[in-house]
C-alpha cells in the first residue's frame, strides 16, 4: 500500500511539472514581445550602420557579433529547400546566435504564410502568381524576389531504351496532355515499338509539375489514367522509370544527375535542335523551354532586421559555389551581383 | 454391423483432424506473417543504415552533407514534445477515464460521450493535424511552437488514453471498491487509494502505448508546420522544433544515396525507442502486478 501511494505522489509530481511548463510557456511569449519592441526601436541605427559596413566584411562581421540575434523564419519550396539549407547551415556557423528555420510547405503554402506575414523569406520554384501577389499587397506586405540558381526540368527513360534519340515539345505535350490519345511509343513517332508507355510525373501539389504544364502542356493539365503514376518523392519516379524500358518520367535536375548510371536523359528539341541538360545548357538558357530559375522572397519589411539583411545578403553572395555542391545550376557570376542590389 | 459403424467413425474423426490441422496451419501462417514482415523490416532497415549509426547521427544538427549530418534536433525535439505531453495526456486521460467509469451517470449522454471518444480514437491523425493548425496555431496565438506540437499531440492520443485507462479501471473487482465503501471510504478516497493502485499497471501500458504511437507520427505535426531545418535545440516551449519522423522523411526524399542510408539509420533511432517504450510498459506491468 505504502509502495503505490509512492507512486501515486510521484504521478502528482509529474502532473505539477506539466503545469509549470506551461506557465513557463506564457512567461516566455512575454518576454518575447518585449525583446521585440526593443529591436524596433534600434532599427534606425542599424540601418546607418549596415550601410556603412557593406562594403567592408570585416566590419559587417563585427557588427554580427555585437547584436545580432534572432529568429529568421523560412518556409517553401521543397525544390529550393536543400539550397537553402545549404546556406542556413554555413550562414549558422558564422551567426550561432541567429535561429534559422527551414520548412517545406512547398512554393503555394510557402506564399500563402509569407503573404500573412509569418515568414522573412519564402522558397519558390516559380514565380509568385498575381493571386497571391494581391494577397501580399492586401496585407502591406512588399517584397525582393531573388533569383538564386536554375534547374533544369530533366526527361528520362530507362537505360535500356534504345530507340528514342530525342522527344520535341510537341510529342512531349502529345504524350502527356490531358486526354490524350497516346497509348503507344508507335503513336508518338512512327518506327518506334508499339509498346504501352508507362509514365511518371511529379503530383500536382509540386512547383516541378506546375513548371511542367506551363512550359509544355499550355497549362491544360496532364494526363490522368491508368498509364501514369504521380508520386511526390521523387525517388519513386526514378525507379519506376528505371524499372521499364517503355518508361518516361521527370523531375529536377539534382535527381537525374545523381542517378544519371540509372537513367538516360532524353534530349527536347523547341525548334532548335535537340538540347539535352547539362549545368552548361542549363545556365546559358540553350535548355529551353524546361530550364527554370529558382527564387527566394524576402519580405522587405524584415530586411531592415539586421539579422535578415545579413542572411540574405550572405545568400545571395554564396549560393554560386554551394548550388552547384546540392545539384544545381548556379547564375552568371555577374547575375548574383545585380540580384544583390534587390536588397537594399 | 459394429464394424460399419466403428470405420464411419474413424473416418469422421480423421476428417475433423484434417480441418483441425488445416486451420492451426492457417493460423500459424497468420502468426508468422506478421513476425516475418517485422523481421524483413528490421534486417532491410539494419543492413541499410548500419554504416550511418554513428556519434555524429547524435551530435550533429542538420546538413547538407549527409557524411555530416545528424538529427540532433530531431531527438531533442521529440523527447522535448513526450516530456509535455506525457503528463498533460496522462492527467486528462486518467481524469477523463475516472470520471466516465466512477463518477458519470450511466445515461444517455455517457454514452454519446463514450461513443464519441471511441469515434476519436479511429479518425485519421492528419484530421487532428488541421484541428491543431486552426485551434493552436491560429486561434491560440501558439505559433509553430513546441506547445503547439505537444497539444496537438495530446488531442490525438487523449481517446487512445482514455479508453485504455478505463479497460483498466472497470477491470478492478466491485468486491474492491465495496470493501472500501464499507470501511466508510468516500467516493475520492476509494478511487485514489484502492481503484487507481490497482488498475495503475494497466492505465501507464496504455499512457506508453500511445506515446509511442505519438513519437512515430508525421502528418500531424506537418500540418502546423513543424520545420525541417532546425540548427539549434529548443530552449522553451515556444520555440520552433522538428522530430525524428520529420527528419527521416526530409532524409528519404534526397536524391543521394547516401541520405537514403541515413535515413535508416534514423529509423533504426527511432525503432529503438520504441522498442525501449514498449519494453518499459511491459517492465511497468509487472512491477505494478506484483503488488496486486
Amino acid at each position: 500500500m505504502l509502495l503505490k501511494r509512492k507512486g501515486l505522489k510521484s504521478l502528482m509530481m509529474i502532473m505539477m511539472m506539466g503545469l509549470l511548463i506551461l506557465t513557463a510557456a506564457c512567461g516566455n511569449k512575454a518576454e518575447d514581445s518585449t525583446s521585440n519592441g526593443s529591436s524596433d526601436t534600434e532599427q534606425t541605427s542599424d540601418d546607418q550602420s549596415e550601410d556603412t559596413a557593406l562594403d567592408d566584411e570585416s566590419a559587417d562581421d563585427e557588427d554580427v557579433e555585437v547584436e545580432m540575434g534572432g529568429e529568421i523564419e523560412i518556409d517553401g519550396s521543397s525544390t529550393v529547400y536543400p539550397l537553402t539549407e545549404a546556406v542556413a547551415e554555413d550562414f549558422g556557423k558564422f551567426n550561432p546566435e541567429v535561429r534559422v528555420t527551414v520548412g517545406i510547405s512547398g512554393t503555394g503554402g510557402g506564399f500563402k504564410r509569407f503573404c500573412a506575414g509569418e515568414l522573412a523569406i519564402s522558397d519558390a520554384s516559380r514565380p509568385i502568381t498575381d493571386e497571391e501577389a494581391k494577397t501580399c499587397s492586401d496585407n502591406g506586405i512588399e517584397y525582393s524576389d531573388l533569383t538564386i540558381a536554375y534547374d533544369g526540368l530533366s526527361l528520362v527513360v530507362s537505360k535500356d531504351n534504345d530507340f528514342i534519340d530525342h522527344l520535341t515539345v510537341e510529342e512531349l505535350n502529345k504524350i502527356f496532355t490531358t486526354g490524350s490519345t497516346v497509348k503507344t511509343w508507335a503513336d508518338v513517332r512512327a518506327g518506334w515499338p508499339a509498346e504501352k508507355i508507362l509514365m511518371y510525373s511529379p503530383g500536382a501539389e509540386s512547383g516541378t509539375y506546375d513548371y511542367f504544364n506551363e512550359t509544355i502542356l499550355a497549362k491544360k493539365g496532364i494526363r490522368n489514367d491508368t498509364q501514369i503514376s504521380f508520386s511526390e518523392d521523387d525517388n519513386t519516379l526514378v525507379q519506376g522509370v528505371e524499372g521499364s524500358k517503355y518508361a518516361i518520367g521527370y523531375f529536377g535536375f539534382a535527381y537525374y544527375e545523381e542517378n544519371a548510371d540509372k537513367l538516360k536523359v532524353v534530349p527536347i528539341d523547341a525548334g532548335k535542335g535537340a538540347i539535352a541538360p547539362s549545368p552548361e545548357t542549363i545556365k546559358d538558357g540553350t535548355y529551353a523551354p524546361l530550364s527554370r530559375p529558382l527564387y527566394i522572397y524576402v519580405n522587405k519589411a524584415e530586411i531592415s532586421r539586421p539579422e535578415v539583411y545579413a542572411f540574405a545578403d550572405y545568400y545571395i553572395n554564396n549560393i554560386g559555389s554551394l548550388a552547384s555542391e546540392v545539384g544545381y545550376v548556379p547564375l552568371p557570376d555577374d547575375k548574383y551581383s545585380e540580384e544583390a542590389t534587390k536588397l537594399h | 454391423m459394429n464394424n460399419i459403424f466403428v470405420d464411419a467413425n474413424r473416418k469422421q474423426i480423421a476428417g475433423r483432424r484434417r480441418i483441425d490441422f488445416t486451420l492451426r496451419l492457417l493460423f500459424l501462417i497468420a502468426t508468422s506473417i506478421g513476425v516475418i514482415a517485422l523481421m524483413a523490416l528490421l534486417i532491410d532497415i539494419i543492413s541499410d543504415g548500419i554504416s550511418m549509426l554513428r556519434p555524429e547521427l547524435f551530435n550533429n544538427f542538420p546538413s547538407r552533407r549527409a557524411s555530416e549530418a545528424g538529427m540532433k534536433s530531431a531527438i531533442v525535439g521529440s523527447l522535448y514534445m513526450l516530456l509535455i505531453m506525457a503528463p498533460l495526456s496522462f492527467l486528462l486521460g486518467v481524469g477523463a477515464a475516472i470520471y466516465l467509469e466512477e463518477y458519470a451517470k450511466k445515461n444517455r449522454i455517457t454514452r454519446m460521450i463514450q461513443l464519441n471518444i471511441s469515434t476519436l480514437a479511429g479518425v485519421p491523425s492528419i484530421v487532428y493535424g488541421i484541428l491543431g493548425l486552426t485551434l493552436f496555431v491560429r486561434e491560440l496565438h501558439l505559433g509553430r511552437s513546441l506547445l503547439a506540437g505537444a497539444f496537438t499531440m495530446t488531442l490525438l492520443v487523449l481517446p487512445i488514453i482514455i479508453v485504455s485507462a478505463q479497460e483498466a479501471i472497470r477491470a478492478v473487482p466491485k468486491s474492491r471498491r465495496d470493501a472500501s465503501y464499507a470501511l466508510g471510504a468516500t467516493k475520492w478516497q476509494t478511487v485514489s487509494r484502492s481503484v487507481l493502485p490497482s488498475s495503475i499497471s494497466g492505465i501507464l501500458t496504455g499512457v506508453i502505448l500511445a506515446m509511442s504511437r505519438a513519437i512515430g507520427e508525421t502528418a500531424p505535426l506537418v500540418m502546423i508546420g513543424a520545420l525541417t531545418f532546425v540548427a539549434f535545440l529548443p530552449t522553451g516551449p515556444m520555440d520552433s522544433f522538428t522530430v525524428m519522423p520529420i527528419q527521416i522523411y526530409n532524409w528519404v526524399s534526397r536524391p543521394q544515396a547516401s541520405f537514403q542510408a541515413l535515413a535508416a539509420s534514423g529509423i533504426i533511432v527511432l525503432l529503438v525507442m520504441l522498442l525501449l517504450m514498449n519494453l518499459s510498459a511491459i517492465l511497468l506491468r509487472n512491477k505494478y502486478n506484483k503488488h496486486m
